[in-house]
């Protein structure tokens, strides 16, 4: 299995994320720097976190028109699965493969903590793993992780069940206090249409390795391997 | 210009005296550039003019030291081939002009010193102290806190560096006069570390990163001057910065420092280009000679000297193989940074410098790096002293326990400091494997079985009551804290902050501070890397506490072993190592319960404080313990708190001895060399045989378990609290200050 792991300038958790498919679930694992032009035949794709271009201009902004992104969707339209965490996903939406944007956090702080969320759906590659209604302690970090789309988009993604993950208190329960930046619905993660392109806030990545503090994370890659497994190799 | 009157010389820091020297330096009068350089060069935050003579008592070798004092930063072994490269630093003054950027900037001029040394930076910690967020500075003081965190939290969360813990504390002193101590580590292989030398010569000299603006002339000389009302107008003099530049030059960098054609690179912090050409050119014994037209530029028509004196951010200096310019170009344009070629190494030890080819300043770079004066300023014991020394306990009432518990337990030095780390992310780079709050920092050493423990710690009472004691008492401290970790101290970092100098009270202060250091340092056989010294700490002719931060970093073999402070489980041992004495002289209850700030810090018995750090660190390694917490701040009763909070609910049962003390002694007094630690049962008779070879007191106090915190003091229950009841207040004092509903 290979995984690729896209680097802008900026990206900061792409290390994070080499390390938990290289190292910790013993894949290949290759960092495609953003002015490249092809994938390298990997498998899953991953947008990491981190400040893209400083993050100066509006999260994921810039990222969007970096010489990789069209490989990348390219890659997305194809059905290859494609993650993308944290800064990843503001990417992600700001090149439209996702719909809606995140904006600052309701307190207008950044916070670094664990926090729960629940996993909504398991049709995804990066859910099929795990079951509904299955609560995940992972970190967030982030400044601008408040969820918002307008009507139409909100409901068709409750419609269409595209809401995969949501914060939630540690019984699973939906409540404003485990809403840590204001999300409308609560919502951590969602998908596209075609349900393999997925972003989320919390990092999965730093949350594979029992010393650091939750192996919750690993539910995503083991899904992603899973499915590719399954459905024979899909190859950029 | 040849008329150098009185006030051009005020205007830059500079003596009459000093004037002379540089005439007798150059061999001529200076002009406007000149002067300008070495007014930044010789301020007493570059040349360490007042402190340097104590400086050099202080002990920095040691069987890990790969670089003592004297680079960008120091370095220690750590085994696996691989070095530790870690310095703290204060951004003081520019924090209290403008909080965010004084701050953030601060965290990237100490990142920079990192990675300039060949390392990449792994871990970040801070140690603040602000006045009151109460009272009539209360409003503009939470200000300058949330600035500062911001600003903090704005730049190492941008670049990617965890920020895994800290210290903060609030006292009177500071108000005026906020101190930010910022501390970096990182790793590097220990054959590879990177020094900030000139070599070669014709070997060509490159200018990296942010262009050149007018932001920060003479910061380095604002550094070195007090503080009054007319100090916002200074804020010119504080930059801006840009973590996602340095990002770019972090990774541009250490991408070039891989292969073998960068000679020496230094980062333009204060002083700027000044600062860098002649320090590399000092080191390396050679010349250089720029250009100033070359330096890539922000803003039109500056002139030399604002070129050489400018402290924009983001910029490092560079010295490269001749013949491999291309390599080293190719390496920048990747990473989207212009590497701009201005100068060249030559052989005459001579920093020239023209403009457009025409010659603007000669100097030679020893003038500017060596030969800034040395003084030894005199020195007197402050009179204050005798007052605030003679303490008398006994006509204080014995406060009930469970009230002064919650009111120390909500006093912002001691409360939950989540509001804050919660703005840090602390867990970039997945090695974090002891989150922020939970004892020391620790980051685990990804390709080998270690970890590093970080502690930074200092305390402005002990230092207002005793400087040489405070300071010892910081070493000790912080020394302790890494091994309650499991971490064996291997080096140590010092953050000096005192007042004005001039000031002979100040300055034995200091000394005597420098000497509590390394008195500990010896005794401890901790060896001082490097560190830095900020002084005129002062606003209105009034001084902050002497207040001596020291970090320490500490080596964990076996990162599995690792220990946080917190309980693990129900009906583990409690062990209590160490005594109490009557020691309530300078504590967390004096100040907070009866107001004070008076007696004698606790004693400090350098080789029983060694006896048990050595205790923790064998223990951990035998693993015997499952959690450890040093006993400072708030006595014992505030540590066994502390063990009990963030485990969901964990309360402890325990018998102290009373050894005759008063209830409140006994209870809240902060006997130095203390550590709580948990056991399981079935190792407590190793653990106890351990102590008594160590000859370290140890005795079992009781147990975990339970959801309330029981103290009794000879079989008498003195507190007996709702353990949930407690952590709440803990919770939420410091929240509470930047709620939207705070009342004054």
């Amino acid at each position: 299995m290979k995984f690729a792991v896209i680097v802008f300038p900026g990206s900061n958790c792409d290390h994070d994320a080499y390390h938990a498919a290289k190292h910790v679930l013993g894949h290949d694992a290759e960092f495609v720097w953003h002015k490249e032009t092809s994938l390298k035949g990997a498998e899953v794709v991953i947008l990491p976190g981190g400040f893209s271009y400083g993050d100066y201009l509006r999260t994921g902004a810039i990222a969007q028109f970096s010489p990789v992104m069209t490989a990348v969707r390219e890659f997305a339209m194809a059905g290859g699965p494609l993650l993308g965490i944290c800064n990843g996903f503001q990417v992600l939406c700001e090149a439209k493969l996702l719909p809606g944007a995140l904006l600052r956090n309701k307190d207008l702080k950044f916070h670094c903590e664990h926090i729960r969320v629940r996993v909504e759906q398991t049709d995804t590659p990066f859910t099929l793993r795990a079951t509904r209604g299955q609560v995940l302690k992972l970190p967030i970090a982030h400044g601008e992780g408040n969820y918002v789309a307008d009507p139409a988009t909100l409901e068709a993604l409750e419609s269409q069940g595209r809401v995969i993950f949501r914060y939630c208190d540690a019984e699973g329960r939906l409540t404003e206090e485990a809403n840590p930046n204001g999300s409308l619905n609560a919502i951590a993660g969602i998908c596209n249409e075609t349900r393999n392109v997925v972003g989320l806030m919390p990092h999965p990545e730093r949350a594979c390795e029992a010393p650091l503090g939750s192996r919750d994370g690993l539910v995503l890659f083991d899904s992603v391997v899973a499915s590719l497994a399954s459905s024979g190799a899909l190859t950029a | 210009m040849s008329t150098v009157d009185a006030a051009l010389l005020e205007r830059h820091g500079l003596t009459p005296d000093e004037y002379e020297r540089i005439v007798a330096a150059l061999g001529r009068e200076p002009n406007l550039t000149e002067l300008g350089m070495f007014s930044v060069m010789w301020s007493e935050h570059c040349s360490y003019k007042s402190s340097r003579v104590h400086l050099r008592t202080l002990p920095t070798a040691g069987r890990r030291v790969l670089q003592g004092p004297g680079e960008n930063a120091g370095a220690v072994d750590i085994g696996d081939g691989l070095a530790a490269v870690f310095k703290i630093e204060s951004h003081n003054h520019p924090s209290f002009i403008e909080p965010y950027q004084g701050a953030a900037t601060g965290v990237g001029g100490i990142i920079r010193d990192i990675f300039t040394m060949g390392a990449r930076p792994v871990a970040l910690m801070n140690s603040l102290r602000f006045g009151p967020m109460d009272g009539p500075h209360g409003a503009r003081t939470r200000r300058i806190v949330e600035g500062v965190v911001a600003g903090i939290a704005g730049y190492g969360n941008s670049i990617g560096i965890p920020t895994v813990g800290g210290e903060i504390a609030f006292e009177e002193p500071y108000t005026g006069n906020p101190l930010v101590n910022v501390f970096c580590l990182g790793l590097s292989r220990a054959d590879a570390l990177v020094k900030g030398r000139a070599d070669g010569v014709g070997n060509p000299v490159y200018y990296v990163g942010a262009k050149t603006g007018r932001d920060g002339i003479h910061g380095a000389t604002m550094a070195s001057a007090e503080f009054d009302d007319t100090s916002a107008e200074k804020r010119p003099a504080v930059q801006v910065g840009d973590p996602f530049m340095e990002k770019l030059l972090l990774e541009a960098c250490l991408e070039l420092m891989k292969g073998d054609a960068l000679i020496g690179v230094q980062d333009m912090g204060a002083a700027g280009l000044t600062c860098a050409t002649s320090e590399m050119g000092a080191r390396g014994g050679r010349g250089i000679e720029i250009d100033v037209r070359h330096v890539p530029q922000r803003e039109t028509g500056m002139t030399p000297y604002e070129i050489m004196l400018s402290e924009s951010q983001e910029r490092m200096l560079l010295v490269v193989k001749k013949g491999r310019e291309r390599e080293v170009e190719e390496i920048f344009d990747k990473w989207d940074l212009h590497a701009a070629q201005v100068g060249v190494v030559t052989g005459d030890g001579l920093l020239r410098v023209k403009d457009r080819g025409t010659l603007v300043a000669e100097i030679p770079n020893v003038a500017l790096v060596d030969e800034a004066p040395v003084y030894n300023r005199p020195m007197s014991r402050p009179a204050y002293l005798d007052e605030v020394r003679r303490f008398d306990p006994s006509p204080l009432p014995v406060a009930d326990p469970q009230d002064a518990l919650f009111r120390i337990l909500s006093a912002p030095t001691v409360a939950n400091k989540r509001w804050v780390y919660r703005q840090y992310d602390h867990m970039v780079r997945t090695n974090t494997i002891v989150l922020a709050g939970m004892g020391a920092g620790v980051v685990r050493v990804k390709g080998t079985s270690r970890a590093l423990a970080m502690s930074v710690d200092g305390n402005g009472r002990y230092g207002y009551l005793d400087p040489r004691r405070g300071a010892m008492l910081a070493v000790a401290e912080a020394a302790r804290n890494v091994a309650c970790a499991g971490a064996e101290p291997i080096g140590a970092t010092n953050c000096l902050n005192f007042g004005n100098p001039e000031r002979p009270e100040i300055m034995w202060q200091f000394a005597e501070a420098v000497q509590g250091i390394g008195e500990a340092c010896r005794a401890l056989d901790v060896p001082i890397t490097g560190g830095n010294v900020s002084l005129y700490n002062e606003t209105d002719g009034k001084a902050i506490y002497p207040t001596a931060v020291i970090g320490v970093v500490g080596l964990i073999d076996d990162a599995a072993l690792t220990l946080s402070r917190t309980f693990r489980g129900e009906g583990d041992a409690i062990v209590l190592f160490g005594e109490t004495f009557d020691e309530l002289g300078g504590s967390e209850y004096l100040k907070t319960i009866h107001a004070q700030v008076s007696g004698e810090p606790p004693r400090l018995d350098l080789r029983r404080e060694r006896a048990l750090i050595e205790l923790l660190v064998r223990s951990a390694r035998a693993g015997l313990l499952r959690s450890a917490h040093d006993c400072s701040d708030g006595g014992v009763a505030v540590t066994l708190a502390e063990c009990a909070f963030d485990t969901g609910g964990l309360g402890c049962d325990v018998d102290l001895p009373a050894g005759g003390l008063r209830e409140d002694a006994a209870l809240f007094s902060e006997s130095a060399s203390r550590a709580i630690v948990t056991a399981a049962e079935a190792d407590v008779s190793s653990l106890l045989q351990m102590a008594a070879r160590a000859g370290v007191p140890a005795r079992p106090i009781g147990r975990t378990g339970g959801a309330r915190l029981r103290i009794a003091l000879d079989g008498r229950l003195a507190l007996d609290c709702d353990l949930r009841e407690a952590e709440r207040r803990w919770s939420a004092a410091l929240e509470g200050y930047f709620s939207p509903t705070y009342q004054v």
